[in-house]
């Protein structure tokens, strides 16, 4: 007892901290599984640092020179390979524990983002978004956009067939932006595509320096205007806007939390160990003139692969000189479209519905019937163009013409989203008139004393919630 | 399904007459083919006299009785050779029940001596005969390096197969190296035609070492998905990643109350 | 021990599948005092915890052992990832049951409004007595401008820039067609219905311009449609692309060339990466998927040897289309 105390007062004499660490330890988190997504993307990142930081001990960023390849990889004997794949190549093979940090690394990545779009969709749909909380979900989006870039970046690294391809197609999104696309594509290939081999250290020193210093600069931000106004909560039983309710930091919640760290790597690692990622050995290097069936980026942007294969052969152009190349649409307007709809949706919700009040309690899906209809419609959007960058795949499992089926995409992106809207809208209102609590078993239930001792059950009255409800959307 | 269709329709097919028998060659589609294979043994007569019967019995109708074809059901079988009829009927794409279906990998319908018949009697008029293809005296790197600028933009560089606009690509990983040599000399459907100047023997050999390789590929990061890349990586990373991990923070998390 | 993970995983489960109330609210409820706090013992679970602990102590050291001796991927990454969850589980488990169980309510600090009309005064404070705020802030204006022209143009040391780039092709009249083994090819040599992958001779820069490979194709000359003045551009129907898709830059590997033409496709180059269906026959025209532009063709000839040569330059700009760059001859 008093060896403890006396290390703590030794600690606290020297930093005098003693009363911002006494108020940090009683943060109060709330208690809701939901709540822990965003920690599993935060300690992903953590892995993700971790891991990367071993793999860069070992990786050349050298594209613009080639070497006969030499390694234990027989069915790559005497194939020509840059110093960026040929040191992938022997991550994968020599470097002792090496093959595992790479998968590791690159399940983490897809685990991250997939981590990222789980907590967004849950601050979304529970309006953990609304004021005071607007910048901190516009950090978080930034965040999802900066993470998606960061993987696409380093998938780009080992110069594979898959990555060389990726590459070739992100050079063209580029120079289809509209008056800078050609200037900037050049500038940043140093000359036309696959120019002088420095995109490759570019892509690195954004990959392992610039994108997670910055990624790490606005999870601070995040996390610290996330404490600054406390958690939400949901409602419940002494929770108010003007409080939280919940566990405290110390030493429940940092136990727990530290135990989700140790799980979420778990299962990385685990994948990792298991279950083979982008085995460059079996891909080959690139070459200009390569390339193969089936080749598809990473999860997170195969929104974009599907959107540039949905996208009519269509241009704008003057005479010879084009304006708007054709992947711009698909490439770049899209994601555009999608990041500038999430960044903005605060702002336009704070204004359609006129609710200009600060909420620190959240809602329910159901409670806000139109958020949650406009964002199960946009999600089915977004998911539909996903999942036609994979028609290709679908033809080949089941048969189903790839033509035929961009066909019919194309038109199932316009009915799709006003089918879901108008289906989850009224789901949501039938919802709040029923009080059915779907997998929860059946519908909450009151139970009243009769006067002659006896008990009753009797629907909920829904005038309290209703009560507490902000206002409705537009 | 269209490949269940195909079947339940087989015996339909087999009835009728049996239908289309493809060709790798249309007339003129080729350079000069070379001589038909050495007929002039008695017996390799008589086998090609009993592929004449089958012929008119089975591959006719879509072929014609000329082996000229048929507009609209099947092609000219003059030239397309011996490699063609033994692949398309060891592999059981013909007969076919719909000409303008692709024709896909199924149980062959004919046994092994019908299918000689045929290929004495069709091989009787001209194209390329059926290959010898030897793994073992082929290299597997050599063989990556030719299937990845030859083969992969439709097979996909280890071989699991893909799509063009049009038609499925099949895998090529576990195919015997006879029907491999027979469709690369033939091009099946909408393959194209690589013969001995495109791709000499040797490099062919090369191929199939590649290919044998391929179907058990060194998978030394674990459980290999299919070799196809992101799109299963995709699904491991949401159905089980993301599974397991909600599993994680429901345990972890506690409900609202 | 057992009987401390059998309560971790009831009470794990029972959470799952049985769960507490919802969030419904009741107005009264809001104004319930929900604070908690219980510290019983669990000797179990302590003893549960410590035996996690120990296991994974000792699958990371078993991980740390594997790596010099046995650097095996699939028993690292089980040692590993079995120590992580062996750890996590017991961090779990002891903040589940050995610390204190506590509820507790912290006050919500009100954010602004409360405080901010101070906090503006302060701020504006440091304009009091300015009389030129107009000219300061136009000054301010130029000073800050200057920094963004100091900041940016450095980048435009980057580059070259691409003037026309999409124009540039290492093929001129005269240059022999070789395969990617560097031999020349034989027009008699090349099959109807066969491709070939080639590359300028003698360009060692070959597989660093986008204008440089070509696919080589053959076609029954009949049935050839080629516009106006390409007419000799495909001696016996061979016929010359660029190999890089005009939409967005990948290799056209897929040469599709049907047996029987009536009862499948006609034949056509394809992109891998998007799908966009080039027909041969017609200049490389897209029919399908999103390219805009044809492939460029490479005028071919037949020289005195029976090699194929090149007649000329590609007819257009080569690789994707280019916002804002000029592009040379174009067909539709």
């Amino acid at each position: 007892m008093s060896r403890d105390v006396d290390a703590v007062e030794w600690v606290d004499e020297r930093l005098g901290a003693g009363r911002f660490v006494r108020r940090a330890m009683r943060y109060v988190f709330p208690e809701h599984w939901s709540f822990l997504l965003g920690e599993v993307a935060l300690y992903a990142f953590v892995f993700l640092i971790l891991s990367g930081t071993f793999l860069a001990l070992f990786f050349s960023p050298d594209i613009s020179s080639r070497e006969i390849y030499s390694g234990p990889f027989r069915e790559l004997a005497g194939f020509e390979v840059t110093p960026a794949f040929r040191s992938t190549a022997a991550l994968s093979s020599t470097v002792p524990g090496g093959l595992l940090m790479r998968q590791a690394h690159h399940w983490a990545a897809n685990v991250f983002v997939a981590a990222m779009v789980m907590h967004l969709m849950r601050v979304f749909f529970t309006g953990a978004f609304r004021r005071p909380r607007e910048v901190i979900w516009v950090l978080g989006v930034m965040l999802l956009g900066l993470g998606i870039f960061e993987g696409f970046a380093g998938y780009s690294l080992p110069d594979d067939l898959i990555s060389g391809m990726g590459l070739a197609i992100a050079y063209s999104v580029a120079m289809s932006l509209p008056l800078i696309g050609g200037p900037l594509a050049g500038a940043l290939w140093g000359g036309e595509y696959p120019g002088s081999g420095v995109i490759e250290s570019r892509l690195f020193i954004a990959h392992v320096f610039i994108v997670p210093a910055v990624m790490a600069g606005l999870i601070a931000l995040h996390l610290a205007l996330v404490a600054r106004h406390h958690h939400t909560q949901f409602r419940g039983r002494g929770r108010r806007e003007d409080n939280t309710v919940g566990n405290p930091m110390w030493p429940a919640y940092a136990l727990r939390s530290l135990g989700l760290m140790c799980l979420v790597m778990a299962v990385i690692v685990a994948l990792a160990a298991l279950v083979q990622i982008n085995p460059i050995w079996q891909w080959g290097p690139y070459e200009l003139n390569r390339s193969s069936n089936g080749a598809q980026p990473d999860w997170y942007l195969g929104w974009l692969i599907g959107a540039l294969r949905l996208t009519p052969g269509v241009e704008v152009r003057i005479g010879d000189l084009t304006l708007i190349p054709n992947p711009f649409w698909g490439g770049a307007l899209f994601p555009m479209v999608v990041f500038g709809v999430a960044l903005l949706y605060p702002f336009a919700e704070r204004r359609l519905a006129r609710d200009h009040r600060p909420h620190h309690l959240l809602d329910r899906p159901r409670d806000h019937p139109w958020r949650t209809a406009f964002g199960v419609a946009f999600l089915g959007w977004v998911v539909l163009v996903f999942y036609a960058g994979s028609a290709d795949r679908v033809f080949f499992e089941l048969g189903f013409s790839y033509e035929g089926q961009i066909l019919v995409y194309r038109w199932l992106v316009l009915l799709v989203p006003a089918t879901l809207f108008v289906a989850t809208k009224k789901a949501c209102d039938e919802l709040r008139r029923s009080g059915a609590r779907p997998g929860r078993g059946g519908p909450p239930v009151s139970v009243i004393r009769r006067p002659d001792g006896g008990f009753d059950a009797v629907p909920p009255t829904l005038d309290a919630g209703e009560e507490l409800s902000p206002r409705r959307g537009p | 399904m269209r490949r269940a269709l195909r079947a339940a329709a087989l015996a339909l097919a087999v009835a009728c007459g049996g239908l289309a028998l493809w060709s790798a060659a249309a007339g003129g589609r080729r350079a000069p083919s070379p001589p038909p294979p050495r007929a002039t043994s008695a017996t390799v007569a008589g086998l090609a006299e009993r592929g004449r019967g089958l012929y008119a019995t089975t591959c006719a109708i879509c072929h014609g009785e000329d082996l000229r074809g048929v507009r609209g059901r099947g092609p000219s079988l003059i030239g397309a050779g011996a490699a063609a009829v033994d692949f398309y009927l060891a592999t059981g794409r013909m007969p076919i029940e719909d000409p303008t279906d692709e024709p896909l990998r199924a149980e062959p319908q004919y046994g092994r001596r019908d299918i000689d018949a045929l290929v004495a009697y069709v091989g009787s008029f001209g194209g390329p005969a059926i290959p010898r293809v030897d793994p073992a005296a082929g290299d597997v790197a050599r063989g990556k390096e030719s299937f990845t600028e030859n083969c992969a933009g439709c097979h996909q560089v280890v071989g699991r197969g893909g799509i063009v606009t049009g038609a499925l690509v099949p895998a090529v990983t576990d195919i015997p190296p006879r029907q491999l040599g027979e469709a690369v000399r033939v091009g099946p459907y909408l393959m194209p035609v690589f013969d001995e100047k495109r791709l000499p023997a040797a490099e062919l050999d090369d191929v199939a070492a590649y290919l044998r390789y391929a179907s058990d590929p060194d998978d030394r990061g674990g459980w290999g998905i299919g070799n196809i890349g992101p799109v299963p990586e995709g699904l491991v990373t949401w159905l089980i990643a993301g599974l397991a991990l909600l599993g994680v923070v429901r345990l972890l998390g506690e409900r609202a109350r | 021990m057992r009987a401390g993970w059998l309560a971790f995983v009831l009470g794990a489960l029972r959470a799952l599948v049985g769960g507490t109330a919802p969030p419904d609210a009741r107005a009264d409820e809001a104004h319930a005092d929900p604070r908690r706090y219980d510290a019983r013992p669990h000797p179990r679970a302590e003893l549960a915890v410590a035996a996690l602990l120990v296991l994974g102590g000792l699958l990371w050291l078993a991980f740390a052992v594997l790596i010099i001796v046995h650097a095996d991927t699939q028993l690292l990454g089980i040692a590993l990832a079995g120590g992580l969850a062996c750890v996590g589980a017991a961090l779990a488990l002891a903040s589940k049951r050995l610390v204190p169980q506590e509820v507790d309510v912290e006050h919500r600090d009100p954010v602004p409004p409360v405080v901010d009309a101070a906090l503006t005064r302060e701020v504006h404070s440091a304009g009091e007595g300015i009389s030129r705020r107009r000219v300061l802030a136009g000054a301010a204006g130029v000073a800050g401008c200057g920094l963004v022209g100091a900041l940016v143009a450095p980048l435009t040391a980057l580059g070259p820039n691409l003037d026309g780039a999409p124009n540039r092709t290492p093929w001129r009249r005269g240059r022999h067609l070789v395969d990617t083994k560097g031999k020349r090819l034989r027009a008699a040599d090349i099959a109807v219905g066969s491709f070939y992958n080639v590359l300028p001779e003698g360009d060692p820069r070959a597989l660093e311009e986008l204008g440089a490979p070509i696919v080589v194709v053959r076609v029954e000359p009949a049935t050839l449609d080629l516009p106006p003045g390409r007419a000799d551009w495909a001696p016996d129907g061979i016929l010359a692309f660029s190999q890089i898709c005009t939409h967005a830059g990948c290799a056209v590997s897929l040469f599709r060339y049907p047996v029987d033409e009536e009862t499948s496709k006609p034949p056509a180059l394809v992109c891998p990466c998007h799908y966009s269906t080039f027909d041969v026959r017609r200049a490389a025209k897209p029919v399908f998927g999103p390219a805009v532009r044809p492939l460029p063709q490479l005028p071919l000839a037949v020289d005195g040897d029976g090699f194929l040569v090149a007649s000329g330059p590609l007819a257009g700009s080569v690789g994707p289309s280019w916002a804002g760059v000029r592009r040379a001859e174009d067909l539709r």
